[in-house]
């Protein structure tokens, strides 16, 4: 075996230094190459929820470039979608605290007059197998609705969702943050 | 000491999770499904190779006093290139995984080969330490993942094995069912597995 | 204290043995059996015995061929787990999934620490917490008694064969607001002492009935098998709490004895909080113990996310057990000795 470098203040000085400086243009090299597919994935993911949630309705620009925001709706973020620069549908990036575990972060989809044209989730922490099933055909339910004519709640308070079973809390912040979205639409009004 | 043994012995007789029960954190968080046990077995294995083989390479050039920083320095960068390319090109597995790639870094199994093995040891046997390793952490990871999927969410890499919405035993998808499940894998592995390998 | 088995290494035999003890416990919980059989009717018997022959087959399975030791499996200890776990289930679950929880309770309960006497928790709740945070739906689907008798396919989707509990009606309405004297109003059967007392609510196979619970549990007494500080300090924890809440503010909160007839806490504290296994060694240990877990009883039915409290309060005190006999030890041959 090779002699070891002596543990000297020179060594370990000069050692240690040369490790960092390799390790930070490989962090830096690895970084430059990868930053654009990075920003890339996460614009795709939050078009193709865009496009998911108004789904059916056909637009010809970017919504994703014409997102704006609404006063007192912290988080939330609209993206309208125009045919021949009118406003057809706006699809709505909300936000509940009130799930079972943390944020549930949906985008929902509104048709100009209000009704919701299709419910996507973009991120939650849910537990598997009764929170999680909010991201299936029960979501269904709330499409057609207006949240201004219809009154969103799960059953049990009143309203008429039905919760998923054995998961009343997960659902109720899944009405919440789709009734947020609907107020955050109303208040900014169509652009 | 062949270099046979040391690709081998990572998958049963000294496998980092069921018989060294190194890197349990990651372990029990995030196989909570068969791909990210995968996922993360893989990503894993990367790092470990990497710091294997370049730790091995640099050994004699490393003060023994420092050895540690210099390693975690090593170990760092190549968690954080594997993390930045998982973000860029796996986009939806990164963020199942979330936090848990960049702890890699605090991952025993990562430094623990680092000292007992690559500083000790040549480049290329460190290199098949690392694979050897890797695979069995990544063995290990995707069992348990698969195992938990399945009792837990009657799926197998996401595909439905007993029809839509089953009752499944959802303990196993939750925190304490991989607590339950890996003790299980583990006296499973001592009882029948390791004395025949 | 001093005439009957709860301390170590016992040097003298007495007439008790382990047999004699568990058997003679099964027997107390036969009234139980009884009323239940009455209440669900054909499928809370299967329940019953199925979860029994499970424990004890698992047992059995597990002492002859992976432990390969003295096989202890039919000295009743198991079938006292497979008993209680069944009447800590609704009589409607799945069969496979009561099958499920008997296996775990014994499996990981009880013998992966060495078998009766090395388990901290009592096995019979540890599978009911596992059954619970596996099935939650099955877990909390309740037959409605004596009309259910001869119903075998019970699920939500069936009208009329469900109904919530006493204490899940409570907690739903309290969240959504309403005060307890309107809940009351709307559902008197469900606040009925009577009915409470005999049975005749919505609930788990065996926790129902007050009245059959007490005749075994008088049983117990007169036989020496428990003493009545466990039973007693339990439900009065859970008085204690229940009732400095209600005297507060009637509108909000139930009444003591509500609590104490509704629910599993006259099961957990006659029979599961006094399991001689997991509970403490000293008579003070002892009320130490069942005061803890009566209140927490309590303060999770009021404050917590579930409507009954009853199981964890005692799975939470048996994790403290080690602790409590740690610090309250009998005194060395009777007297206090100053060692200063």
């Amino acid at each position: 075996m090779a002699k070891k470098l002596e543990s000297n203040f020179r060594n370990m000085f000069v050692v240690l230094s040369s490790i960092c400086i390799i390790s930070a243009l490989a962090l830096g090299f690895t970084y430059g190459n990868t930053k654009d597919a990075i920003a890339k994935a996460a614009q795709e993911k939050q078009v193709k929820n865009i496009k998911k949630v108004l789904d059916g309705i056909p637009f010809d620009n970017d919504p994703a470039a014409g997102k704006y925001t609404v006063d007192g709706f912290d988080g939330l973020e609209l993206y309208p979608a125009t045919q021949g620069g009118q406003t057809v549908g706006t699809a709505v990036k909300t936000v509940s605290p009130a799930g079972y575990s943390g944020n549930i972060w949906l985008m929902v989809g509104f048709k100009p007059d209000g009704v919701i044209n299709a419910i996507s989730v973009v991120e939650h922490k849910e537990t598997p197998g009764l929170g999680t099933k909010m991201d299936t055909p029960w979501k269904d339910q709330y499409t057609g609705k207006n949240p201004g004519v219809n009154n969103l709640k799960v059953k049990k308070d009143g309203g008429e969702i039905d919760a998923i079973t054995a998961a009343t809390i997960s659902s109720r912040a899944f009405t919440d943050a789709v009734q947020k979205a609907h107020a955050a639409f109303t208040k900014g009004g169509v652009k | 000491m062949s270099m046979m043994h040391e690709f081998t012995k990572g998958f049963i007789k000294e496998n980092p999770i069921l018989v060294l029960l190194l890197g349990m954190c990651p372990t029990l968080a995030v196989s909570s499904s068969a791909v990210n046990g995968l996922g993360m077995g893989l990503a894993a294995t990367a790092v470990l190779v990497g710091s294997n083989a370049v730790i091995a390479a640099i050994k004699n050039l490393i003060p023994d006093m420092v050895r540690i920083p210099a390693f975690i320095v090593v170990i760092a960068s190549f968690v954080t290139i594997v993390d930045l390319s998982m973000q860029a090109y796996t986009p939806a597995l990164s963020e199942s995984l979330g936090v848990f790639i960049p702890l890699i870094v605090v991952n025993c199994i990562i430094l623990a080969r680092a000292e007992a093995f690559a500083s000790k040891n040549g480049v290329l046997g460190s290199l098949l330490d690392g694979i050897g390793m890797g695979l069995g952490f990544t063995i290990a990871l995707t069992t348990l993942g698969g195992l938990r999927e399945i009792i837990g969410n009657g799926t197998i890499f996401g595909i439905a094995l007993f029809g839509e919405n089953p009752t499944t035993v959802l303990m196993f998808i939750m925190p304490p069912g991989a607590f339950i499940a890996l003790g299980l894998l583990i006296a499973f592995v001592n009882k029948f597995v390791k004395k025949a390998a | 204290m001093s005439n009957y088995i709860v301390s170590l290494s016992p040097h003298a035999k007495g007439p008790l043995s382990t047999e004699k003890v568990m058997w003679a416990v099964v027997i107390a919980l036969m009234p139980s059996f009884a009323f239940s059989a009455y209440f669900f009717g054909i499928r809370g018997i299967v329940v019953t015995l199925v979860a029994t022959i499970a424990c004890i087959l698992t047992e059995f399975v597990i002492q002859k061929y992976l432990m390969k030791t003295t096989v202890t499996a039919f000295d009743g200890s198991a079938a006292i787990t497979g008993i209680l776990l069944a009447f800590n289930v609704p009589s409607s679950i799945p069969i496979w999934e009561v099958i499920l929880g008997a296996v775990f309770a014994i499996a990981i309960g009880k013998m992966v620490f060495g078998g009766l006497g090395r388990n901290p928790f009592n096995p019979a709740l540890l599978g009911r917490a596992f059954m619970l945070v596996s099935f939650p739906v099955d877990m909390t689907t309740w037959p409605i008694p004596v009309t259910t008798q001869w119903t075998w396919n019970m699920s939500k989707a069936i009208d009329g064969t469900t109904a919530a509990t006493p204490l899940g009606y409570l907690k739903e309405g309290v969240k959504m607001g309403e005060s307890v004297t309107n809940l009351v109003a709307a559902s008197p059967e469900r606040f009925d002492y009577f009915n409470l007392f005999i049975g005749n609510v919505g609930g788990c196979i065996g926790e129902v009935s007050a009245f059959a619970i007490l005749l075994g549990g008088i049983y117990l007494l007169y036989k020496k098998i428990i003493t009545w500080h466990i039973p007693v300090f339990y439900l009065g924890g859970l008085a204690l709490i229940t009732g400095v809440l209600w005297a507060m503010d009637p509108t909000k909160y139930a009444d003591p004895l509500f609590h104490i007839l509704a629910g599993g806490a006259m099961l957990g504290a006659w029979f599961m909080a006094t399991d001689m296994v997991t509970s403490p060694m000293t008579v003070k240990g002892q009320i130490v113990f069942a005061l803890c877990g009566g209140l927490l009883c309590g303060l999770i039915r009021i404050f917590g996310g579930y409507p009954e409290g009853c199981s964890y309060s005692i799975l939470i005190m048996n994790a403290f057990v080690p602790l409590i006999d740690k610090y309250i030890k009998p005194t060395r041959f009777g007297k206090e000795v100053n060692y200063g």
